[in-house]
């Protein structure tokens, strides 16, 4: 089949750069949010992220020393210094150009000088050491203001993570909600898995009357808004006592995950071989048995599958989380709504947001990069067909 | 107790208790009906007219509990106010026509058959695209990860990333958002997208059509290399040339896949909730049902109006219902 383009170049050429265009497409909205998640506030808000990854060439305003600090060098007041000083980790390591008025920022080349007021020569080399000469002795409480073009190079810091992470804030920490998202994620995937196996298995290989009917029944469920499970679900969690809390949201998914899981491993398990089962049905074994030592192994691609989807659905939830789980105390806040509510309070602040949202979202894309497979073979077996 | 340990304590409680029950109950049934003595095969055959409900119960009760008294729950809830101080009043329709009286509510409506029109078909479309190019190409598998890989990040990631993408800055100065500074690279003017009356509904679009891609992708991959390579090479033969090939001869045969797809991306798409909950939150001309139905529910506290927009929702899935259980049932015979 590969030989229909491969006849022609300019095709295989144009099905290159397409794809390539298709990748660039979907990778860059992620990447500059990776990025951004690496840079301060001020480069944030001063560059775009693609400018992050290269020097780029920005224009400083600084100040010589104070005249406090000249020399008498024969006849000639004198200051030195390195013009770059004071300027930190944002210092450029190259002068490209630099000026004394703001109407020309750019007017002098490195190691040209500038005719000051007052007889002033002030003199500026590329790596920024400057000279001031002045045949008298200079005056005032601040030193000369230059306009300095240089080439800054890029600079990523992990601060952002540092904050976000480990620094314990109320209002910017993700650790809490971290883990509050795990304590969701892990009962709400494992629980379901053994129920909605027993069901699968009775559903592909036991006999009974409205057996058909079920199955429809499940894939009818599987469409059904959750939307609708919302209120009198939250009535009957506060009827019962259970109210807003984990075990509340641990029911809830537990619940709108069954139909996908008992479809997912009713279609594996019915297609496990028939002979299988039948001898060990004629050499005595019980259902029980057969389910737990023959259906349960052999099926464990559907339950990775399964177990990847409901692990990914659960952490990346919102709706059901703010439904059933937060409370009014916000100490059982998840990753998803903690976003959204930094989205409101900050919504400026992409360091936050970014490094937030990058929390957010690593673990599932771990999750996607090593289980991919599972995920694919469970998406082509939940699909309805 | 620490959630985490209630979690813990959680997985250990319900997985014994499911293995107990299992268990125990399959124990008990042969202990009643014992599969052996005189009446051994009556006993089997009743054994065996248990068993499966056994095996089913569970299961069935939580479906029963979660998903079909809800639907129930819901429309009756639809059809009856809360009266202040506790208890139910029956009102007949009332909720549904002051719904419907509400242009916040047909706003809602037009953009979700918006969405309908816009999403699932372009998904599909990049979908079958993508599959397509990167079946034919060495590094293939990799471009189809990073195609794919939108799926395992949250509607509410998705929405801080494009969010970014659509920032906009006063004109003037530089430009954080890359799609205002590729506007302003080709001497545009930026806008702020999100606010732009009509289009802004697109540009949210644009975020789930960029996660479900992805998924069409994989599915209808697997559907076009599950194609007789008989009916390519023919068509081949016959002279036919690229683009024949892929529509008059692919695209067919992955009929029934394209449908599979797209119908599951519309049911998504009427559940759309977080995206537009997290990009806008309806302002702008942006409202969709899900988000509608949840102002009403948790804002408003108008249960009637809140779930007669969520019976809204069930009856325009519905259709999709009826075909995907139509089709389940003729696979199954």
């Amino acid at each position: 089949m590969n030989n229909i383009a491969g006849n022609k170049p300019a095709l295989v050429w144009a099905t290159h750069i397409s794809v390539a265009f298709l990748v660039l497409l979907w990778l860059l909205p992620t990447l500059g949010l990776f990025v951004s998640s690496f840079r301060t506030a001020d480069q944030i808000a001063s560059s775009g992220w693609w400018r992050a990854l290269f020097a780029t060439e920005q224009t400083l305003t600084l100040r010589t020393a104070a005249p406090e600090t000249q020399a008498l060098e024969g006849d000639l007041y004198v200051i030195e210094g390195n013009i770059f000083a004071d300027t930190g980790e944002e210092a450029p390591t190259e002068l490209t150009a630099w000026g004394t008025s703001s109407r020309d920022v750019s007017a002098y080349e490195p190691g040209e000088t500038a005719e000051l007021r007052d007889g002033e020569r002030l003199t500026i080399e590329a790596d920024g050491s400057y000279r001031v000469e002045s045949p008298v002795e200079m005056e005032g409480s601040r030193g000369q203001r230059v306009f300095i073009t240089g080439l800054v190079p890029p600079r990523l810091t992990f601060e952002n993570y540092q904050r976000v992470l480990f620094s314990g804030s109320t209002t910017d920490g993700m650790q809490k909600a971290f883990f509050n998202t795990l304590t969701v994620t892990i009962p709400a995937t494992v629980i379901p898995i053994l129920v909605a196996a027993f069901a699968a298995y009775a559903l592909a290989w036991m006999d009974f009357k409205g057996r058909a009917l079920l199955i429809a029944m499940i894939v009818a469920l599987l469409v059904v808004p959750l939307q609708l499970a919302l209120i009198p679900l939250l009535k009957l969690h506060l009827n019962i006592g259970i109210g807003k809390g984990y075990m509340g949201v641990w029911l809830a998914h537990t619940g709108f995950g069954l139909p996908m899981a008992v479809y997912l491993l009713r279609n594996y398990i019915a297609g496990l071989p028939r002979d299988i089962i039948e001898n060990a049905r004629v050499d005595g074994a019980t259902e029980f048995q057969i389910f737990t030592r023959i259906i349960l192994p052999l099926s464990f691609p559907a339950l990775a599958s399964f177990a990847i989807f409901q692990f990914l659905w659960t952490w990346n939830d919102l709706l059901v989380a703010k439904v059933f789980l937060i409370d009014a105390s916000g100490q059982t806040t998840v990753m998803t709504a903690q976003i959204v509510e930094l989205m409101g309070t900050r919504g400026g602040d992409w360091e936050i947001l970014a490094t937030a949202a990058f929390v957010s979202i690593a673990v599932p894309l771990f999750v996607f990069f090593f289980m991919q497979k599972y995920l694919v073979r469970g998406l082509l077996a939940g699909s309805v067909k | 107790m620490a959630p985490a340990l209630q979690g813990l304590l959680t997985i250990v409680i319900g997985i014994s208790v499911c293995v107990g029950y299992f268990f125990g109950s399959n124990l008990l049934l042969d202990m009643l009906f014992p599969p052996r003595g005189p009446k051994a095969g009556r006993n089997t055959n009743i054994a065996n007219l248990i068993r499966p409900w056994l095996f089913l119960f569970p299961a069935l009760f939580a479906l029963g509990l979660y998903l079909m008294y809800p639907v129930v729950e819901t429309l009756r809830l639809s059809l009856t106010d809360r009266i202040p101080g506790g208890g139910y009043q029956w009102t007949g329709l009332s909720n549904y026509t002051q719904m419907f009286q509400e242009p916040k509510f047909w706003e809602a409506m037009g953009n979700n058959l918006l969405w309908l029109l816009v999403v699932p078909g372009m998904a599909t479309i990049f979908g079958l695209l993508a599959a397509q190019l990167t079946d034919r190409i060495a590094w293939g598998s990799i471009a189809k990860s990073i195609i794919f890989m939108p799926m395992a990040i949250s509607f509410v990631g998705a929405a801080v990333i494009w969010k970014l993408v659509y920032d906009a800055r006063p004109e003037g100065q530089d430009q954080i958002g890359i799609l205002n500074a590729l506007v302003v690279w080709f001497g545009g003017t930026p806008e702020t997208w999100l606010t732009l009356p009509f289009w802004n509904n697109f540009f949210l679009m644009v975020v789930l059509i960029w996660i479900q891609s992805g998924f069409a992708m994989v599915i209808l991959s697997a559907a076009l290399r599950g194609i007789p390579e008989e009916t390519v090479e023919a068509a081949i033969i016959d002279g036919a040339n690229p683009m024949q090939i892929f529509f008059k001869i692919k695209v067919p045969q992955i009929r029934s896949t394209i449908m599979v797809v797209w119908t599951t991306i519309t049911v998504i798409v009427l559940k759309i909730f977080d995206i537009v909950f997290a990009m806008t939150n309806g302002q702008w001309g942006t409202q969709v049902l899900a988000n509608y139905m949840y102002d009403k529910l948790f804002i408003a506290r108008d249960w009637g109006v809140g779930s007669a927009s969520a019976i809204v929702i069930m009856v325009l899935v519905l259709p999709i219902l009826v075909w995907n259980v139509r089709n389940a049932r003729r696979e199954m015979s």
